[in-house]
């Protein structure tokens, strides 16, 4: 018992220490891939961002809508309907666009990116890189974090955008707040700080679900067992991270 | 150490271990220059942790490994990608890039490596894969292969750079017979044409007679035999014959370690 224990702790820092070194190359990597790889960047771009465009758009419409449901019938009961826009706004741009986004991110282009790598080193296509004197960290690995990185602030912009615009279309539209007052009260609340706590959280999350990801995959035991495990793995570790740090980036902008 | 003109890759008294199983244990090996050599051996013998220790993709526990007279564990980053240049590499499975098509993927090492124009990196392709009966297939993705293609498109990959050391990892496995005469005349064509040297890890032993100059049997972690195929053919040794006749039992047992047979099938645990 004490001995698995023992070898459990012993395990668990050789791969945190692993997982250190990893992102240190990662992040030593970065500027060169993005001046002599900007091509694959700009693919990873397009598989991470343009192609979770649809589910963060059609996420981002209901989220909003939910807030525009919510914020009309529990403010109402304060007469301060009018609110509803400030309310939703604040929640998305604040709180729901980075979490929820980096949440869909790394349920969409994490396992991809996972499963991606995993698979590639399990049909020996890493290895053959390195035979071939190519560093797939290089080649492989920092373009896709790279392509993660940028999209995830994106994506949480849009999503935002979005909500919004999912919270007018009910709020407005259906439950009939004054569209003057919705607008109003919204650009009086939001502040650049505001603006500023959403745009850091989305930076933090997207470089925190692309490590993740790659980093699951480039440490997947090279089997379809393994490389299934990776997959969840890396929906369940980010999902854990991004609300850890959510806590922690919200307590300094108090 | 002693590093003679005609031998290219000298590997002496090597140890390594996985998860606490010895898997070679004081191995000793010479490639010779401008020869196919096999390395054959039973299943689970270590061919492939071989050449992976030889290319240095793992590192031995003890011993040393020597490409002409330089010594590769002491090689740095740079050294070592210096020298897999002068590696092709042909693995089991292929592992071409899944991503980018035939062409690009025998394209890949000189794209990654050097400076030529799209003209000229068109034309060494080509001629690669002209050489290996592929260049129709040049536009294909990797998924639309058999897997006798793949290998040929591995192995004009493998070429692209001109090495001096063309490295077969199984290159017979599931394999046609049409496609596994393709591919052994390929090996020796490429190494008697090119002038380079050959190591091919197998276990067809009808295939290794006809291409190889010189063949290791690996049995228990050493060198069980050493020799040409006819040599080897010839042997008295009890476990080169079990191995070149594919005997079902003999030194390498047919059963895995196991308790008394009858005692399992009665005794206790069978209720």
């Amino acid at each position: 018992m004490l001995r698995d224990i023992y070898y459990n702790i012993i395990d668990f820092i050789q791969d945190f220490g692993a997982f250190v070194l990893f992102s240190l190359r990662l992040f030593m990597y970065s500027p060169m891939a993005l001046i002599k790889r900007f091509g694959l960047v700009v693919a990873q771009v397009h598989n991470a961002g343009a192609l979770s465009l649809v589910i963060i758009m059609v996420c981002g419409f209901f989220v909003g809508a939910v807030l525009g449901l919510q914020g009309f019938s529990n403010l109402s009961r304060f007469n301060a309907e009018d609110s509803t826009g400030a309310v939703a706004a604040l929640s998305l741009v604040k709180e729901l666009g980075p979490v929820i986004t980096a949440l869909l991110f790394a349920g969409r282009a994490g396992t991809a990116l996972a499963s991606e790598i995993g698979l590639m080193k399990a049909t020996d296509q890493l290895s053959a890189m390195e035979m071939m004197a190519v560093n797939p960290i290089r080649r492989v690995v920092v373009p896709r974090f790279l392509g993660g990185v940028i999209s995830m602030p994106l994506l949480a912009a849009v999503f935002s955008c979005v909500g919004i615009l999912g919270a007018h279309i009910i709020g407005v539209g259906l439950l009939g707040i004054d569209e003057g007052s919705f607008w109003q009260q919204m650009q009086q609340a939001v502040t650049d700080k505001d603006i500023e706590e959403g745009i850091v959280k989305s930076i933090v999350f997207g470089v925190l679900a692309s490590l993740l990801a790659v980093w699951e995959g480039y440490s997947a035991i090279p089997t379809a067992e393994g490389v299934g495990r990776a997959t969840t793995r890396t929906v369940v570790l980010t999902a854990i991270t991004v609300l850890i740090f959510d806590f922690m980036i919200t307590a300094t902008y108090l | 150490m002693s590093s003679s003109s005609d031998t290219i890759i000298e590997i002496r008294d090597l140890h390594y271990s996985r998860a606490h199983r010895p898997i070679f244990k004081g191995l000793n090996v010479d490639i010779k220059r401008g020869e196919v050599t096999a390395i054959m051996g039973p299943s689970g013998t270590g061919k492939t942790t071989l050449l992976r220790l030889i290319t240095r993709q793992l590192v031995p526990d003890q011993g040393h490994i020597y490409i002409d007279g330089i010594d590769i564990a002491r090689l740095d980053q740079e050294e070592l990608y210096a020298l897999r240049r002068r590696f092709g590499m042909l693995f089991q499975n292929g592992a071409l890039l899944t991503d980018i098509s035939v062409f690009e993927n025998v394209a890949f090492p000189l794209r990654e490596h050097t400076n030529l124009s799209n003209r000229l990196i068109r034309h060494v392709v080509l001629t690669k894969l002209h050489a290996v009966g592929l260049r129709g297939a040049a536009d294909m993705m990797p998924q639309e292969l058999s897997g006798g293609m793949a290998r040929r498109v591995a192995l004009a990959r493998a070429m692209v750079m001109d090495p001096d050391i063309l490295i077969y990892d199984e290159p017979f496995v599931g394999l046609d017979p049409i496609s596994m005469g393709v591919i052994v005349r390929l090996v020796r064509k490429m190494n008697d044409a090119l002038g380079i040297s050959s190591i091919l890890v197998s276990h067809d032993v009808h295939e290794i007679s006809t291409v190889s100059d010189c063949s290791y049997l690996i049995s228990d972690g050493k060198v069980a035999a050493k020799g040409s195929p006819q040599e080897l053919t010839n042997t008295t040794s009890d476990l080169v014959k079990q191995f070149m006749y594919g005997m079902a039992d003999g030194p390498v047992a047919f059963h895995f370690d196991a308790p008394d047979y009858a005692e399992q099938l009665l005794g206790r645990d069978a209720e």
